[in-house]
């Protein structure tokens, strides 16, 4: 079993080849209907004001899953990203967000697969903000008591949103992984090194949210006032 | 204000990217871990060699990895990581604004939402 050789030098995502063609395709599948609901959906939450701020924050997540840190001896992570995104920008939005990062980062810095797009846009741009949304949105009521409420739901909502979109690997290598580790020793490894990137995670997007929050807290998307009925909308368009 | 705060964020996306990317741990991540347990990693001209039995055996070449920016650096040269970084920073900028800006509703600021 000696002699293959693999080139990655800075991979952060999944590569091609750890899972089945069929396990590709299925995954592409999901994560591009998720993608035609996202942008369809993400419309509703960018005006004017917002899509500028959403653009830089993509930009932002790029920049952060740069920086790896160490977790263990011989092993570090990097930012995930969707909690911070769900927080600052929405779901829909949010999703977008992270696709693109993965996108550019698989076109043009060749790291995470071509064909693993969609099993990794399914674990961080699907389940990713999925989990650090719902968690965000039930601690609502605790972010908008003040600065150490909202540090504490973005950390919480970042560290399961880490540790889920990890259990997504799980579920894409017991449906049609390419074999060389067993079932639970992947969960199992899985689930312990993404439990300490998700302080890191929690760390950074608490950082981040309550950075945010501090200078422009109508730039929150999770503390931005309850939606306006759709006449006043209208109203306020038109003027 | 609004112009200020945005341009901060940039500036620290930059700073983040082009410097700090340089304090990164090298070693791998999660997933890279977990794809290289059972296997034992040697440095060779060809790539990383990896005896045992794991995971990362299957991974295949990247079909980018000729990219002139594959491993985040400009033409695979040493100490590039920053200037790929800031690269990395403006294409996603341009390609997530742009995309924002053309799906946003027009017209609306929501300026009559309270303070915001």
């Amino acid at each position: 079993m000696s002699g293959s050789t693999h080139d990655s030098v800075v991979a952060m995502h999944m590569s091609d080849g750890l899972v089945n063609a069929p396990t590709s395709l299925l995954f592409g599948a999901v994560a591009l209907v998720w993608l035609v609901l996202a942008a369809l959906r993400a419309r509703a939450d960018l005006d004017d004001r917002t899509a500028p701020m959403a653009g830089l924050v993509t930009a932002f997540v790029f920049a952060v899953q740069m920086i790896n840190f160490p977790i263990l001896p011989g092993a570090s992570g990097h930012l995930l990203g969707g909690a911070l995104v769900a927080i600052l920008v929405g779901p829909w939005v949010g999703t977008l967000c992270i696709a693109i990062v993965l996108v550019v980062q698989a076109l043009l810095f060749a790291d995470g697969g071509l064909t693993a797009l969609g099993t990794n846009i399914t674990n961080m741009a699907l389940i990713g903000v999925v989990v650090g949304y719902g968690v965000a949105l039930a601690l609502r009521p605790l972010a908008r008591r003040g600065k150490g409420g909202l540090a504490a739901t973005a950390f919480v909502a970042a560290f399961l949103n880490t540790v889920v979109a990890a259990l997504g690997f799980v579920v894409e290598y017991a449906i049609g992984g390419s074999g060389g580790a067993s079932l639970g020793t992947v969960f199992g490894l899985m689930v312990g090194l993404h439990a300490l990137i998700g302080i890191g995670e929690g760390v950074i997007t608490a950082a981040t949210v309550t950075a945010v929050a501090a200078v422009r807290p109508d730039l929150v998307y999770l503390l931005r006032h309850e939606r306006r009925p759709l006449l006043r909308r209208a109203a306020g368009a038109a003027s | 204000m609004k112009g200020r705060f945005l341009l901060g964020f940039l500036i620290v996306a930059l700073l983040v990217a082009g410097g700090i990317s340089y304090l990164a741990s090298p070693d791998p991540d999660g997933l890279d871990t977990v794809a290289l347990d059972g296997c034992h990693v040697t440095e060779t001209a060809a790539g990383e060699q990896l005896d045992g039995t794991c995971i990362a055996q299957n991974a295949t070449d990247h079909a980018m990895s000729s990219s002139p920016f594959a491993d985040y650096s400009i033409g695979g040269g040493a100490g590039t990581t920053g200037l790929a970084g800031i690269l990395g920073v403006v294409v996603t900028l341009g390609l997530a604004g742009g995309l924002f800006w053309l799906l946003r509703r027009r017209g609306v600021t929501h300026a009559d939402d309270g303070e915001g």
